[in-house]
């Protein structure tokens, strides 16, 4: 498979199932599309001390997140440069200044420089300290720390961070700036949700408006129903402030609006979103209104927006401090993490708002959850029909797109979806022998 | 043995409740079961091992009385996808430990281990479960005041959880 194939199933409003079944496109994404992106790795409260670290993946990539001694955070392929044994399978701990192999006790510093091996003198003359492998664990090519949230690139040399993101990084800034301190702490672990589908159904379904009162009609729907059956009671259940919205009629998904950004990040719920009508938390304005004034303190609250997409696989929810991260772990199999974040300098109450929103949508026991992964496990098995080759994206597609600038539209438009896939194919074939002019930087 | 002001409640009686409860569950019985709730009682299932925080930080489960209600009926729905083909669930239980017995006040505590079989079309879960209910007598019957479902392998990434474990 080449560059030519890769670009032949991206077409206007449409793209081959191939992208969704193929193993040997998801071996190429792994190779290319991750390793030329900037990758989600972590949040650096997940790591507050020297030493402290977290074991997660870029793409398949095993990699560690690290505090390094100099306070920096490094991001370190996890295998030690002798045999390949994992340096560390739990999920987070501290290895105080040095990493250590547990299978023959190589050393190496935090930022994965070797530091010893036992019984050295057996490697005098053998030429080691002159490979790869002599020289400690290997870094990935780029990391940026980003207001506290920590990117990859793999690649030693490609797009640069501000490149990549532009205009896109002000989802952050605003979830960030919702913190009177100015930044924000991971909360608790994560939701791990298991899905028996391909990682960009996911990512497409953040922006996909038309779906969520047909496939929850089941949650939100009920949900309205027995609200009514109560009396329509004061103050509401909390369900009926998360869940119910998602019943909202389609004119209200198509006045929420949705922006888009080169390189294939977007974002829903420009004007508005189903966040909007929150009940206020006693004292958290007040906060807000003492760290930036009135004024701005306003324009960080008012702005809502639904679903950020961070080209390739992660989603930030500005207004309920949360990320989503989608790992591929094969064509058919993506791990879904769910992360919330405490707002430093806000009421613990809005940490308790961003957990219900998560265990009431994006936990495995979600009912909410469910419909979504009933259906992206339905299609996954359905785009095996050898009797139709393409999925339909065109919706409010009208002439040639142009996804190197901005643009917002109607809401319920998947230009979203389009530019992802434009984004998709770029950094795909851009590191191809056969992509003509496209070398890295 | 119960004679309705609780005061002749045994232990026996309050172990039995609480494999009458499991034999709701897995009988599907869910009207029946939610009239066994106290309207203040929440079910928590934990995320975290030994998490002490169920609302600052998340958990898999944390459900009021309108979350249970919800849950209920929407596993009756006629556009209730993911229970096209329904699931169906099995509780192995071990016999409950009762950890506080205070007949006179109406307060009990149990803690039973469990094994959870869920299962729907090819697939089939097994989840070992430790299951604390706090139980209040009310009228000379049980209600659960309470009830927290911790998972042993919380930790682990799961595919659809979709009946009460």
């Amino acid at each position: 498979m080449n560059a030519d194939d890769i670009r032949a199933m991206v077409q206007p409003g449409r793209v081959h199932r191939d992208v969704y079944i193929s193993n040997a496109v998801y071996q190429l994404e792994m190779r290319h599309l991750f390793t030329n992106a900037w990758v989600f790795v972590g949040h650096d409260s997940q790591t507050p001390n020297k030493g402290d670290y977290i074991t997660t993946q870029v793409g398949d990539q095993p990699v560690i997140m690290v505090r390094h001694t100099d306070g920096e955070v490094k991001v370190l392929y996890n295998r030690c440069p002798h045999k390949g044994t994992k340096i560390a399978i739990d999920r987070a701990g501290n290895t105080g200044k040095f990493f250590r192999c547990p299978y023959h006790a190589w050393s190496f510093k935090t930022d994965g420089c070797l530091l010893a091996i036992p019984l050295k003198k057996g490697y005098e003359g053998t030429g080691l300290s002159e490979t790869q492998n002599g020289k400690g664990m290997q870094a990935v090519g780029a990391v940026h720390n980003y207001r506290g949230f920590v990117f990859a690139r793999l690649a030693e040399d490609g797009i640069g961070f501000q490149d990549f993101f532009g205009g896109s990084l002000s989802s952050i800034d605003n979830m960030v700036d919702r913190a009177p301190a100015g930044r924000v702490e991971i909360s608790g672990p994560p939701l791990r949700y298991m899905h028996k589908c391909n990682w960009k159904m996911l990512v497409e379904n953040q922006t996909d408006t038309c779906h969520p009162m047909v496939a929850h009609e089941s949650s939100a729907g009920t949900a309205v129903k027995i609200y009514e059956q109560m009396g329509n009671p004061e103050p509401r259940p909390p369900a009926m402030q998360i869940i119910a919205p998602f019943m909202s009629p389609y004119e209200f998904f198509e006045d929420m609006g949705i922006r888009t950004w080169p390189n294939g990040h977007g974002h829903t719920g420009v004007n508005m979103s189903i966040h909007s009508k929150y009940d206020a938390i006693p004292g958290y304005f007040e906060a807000m209104v003492e760290s930036y004034g009135e004024e701005r303190a306003k324009a960080i609250l008012d702005e809502n927006r639904h679903n950020t997409v961070y080209f390739p696989n992660i989603m930030v929810k500005a207004p309920l401090t949360q990320l989503r991260n989608f790992i591929p772990l094969g064509a058919d199999r993506t791990l879904v993490e769910s992360y919330v974040y405490r707002l430093v300098g806000a009421p613990e109450q809005l940490t308790a708002m961003s957990a219900m929103y998560n265990r009431m949508i994006n936990a495995p026991t979600s009912i909410v959850g469910h419909d979504d992964l009933e259906m992206y496990e339905r299609a996954q098995e359905g785009l095996h029909a050898e009797g139709m080759q393409w999925v339909d994206i065109r919706r409010l597609h009208t002439g040639p797109e142009d996804f190197e600038t901005e643009a917002v539209e109607n809401g319920t438009t998947e230009r979203q979806m389009r530019n992802q896939f434009h984004a998709w194919a770029k950094f795909m074939t851009m590191s191809m022998e056969d992509a003509p002019g496209v070398a890295a930087e | 043995m119960s004679e309705g002001n609780g005061t002749m409640t045994t232990r026996d009686d309050v172990i039995d409740f609480i494999y009458a409860e499991t034999r709701m569950l897995d009988e599907g019985r869910y009207t029946e079961w939610l009239d066994l709730w106290l309207p203040d009682a929440v079910y928590w299932m934990p995320l975290d091992y030994k998490q002490a925080d169920p609302v600052n930080a998340t958990s898999f489960l944390y459900e009021d009385n309108f979350m249970l209600r919800l849950r209920v009926e929407r596993l009756n729905g006629e556009r209730t996808f993911s229970q096209k083909p329904k699931s169906r669930c099995h509780h192995v239980i071990q016999r409950p430990f009762v950890d506080l017995f205070e007949p006179e006040a109406g307060r009990f505590q149990t803690v039973t281990n469990m094994h959870y079989v869920e299962t729907r079309l090819d697939e089939q879960q097994l989840l070992a479960l430790t299951v604390t209910h706090d139980l209040a007598m009310v009228d000379g019957a049980f209600r659960i005041a309470g009830k927290k479902v911790e998972l042993l392998n919380c930790d682990a990434a799961f595919g659809n959880i979709q009946l009460l474990p």
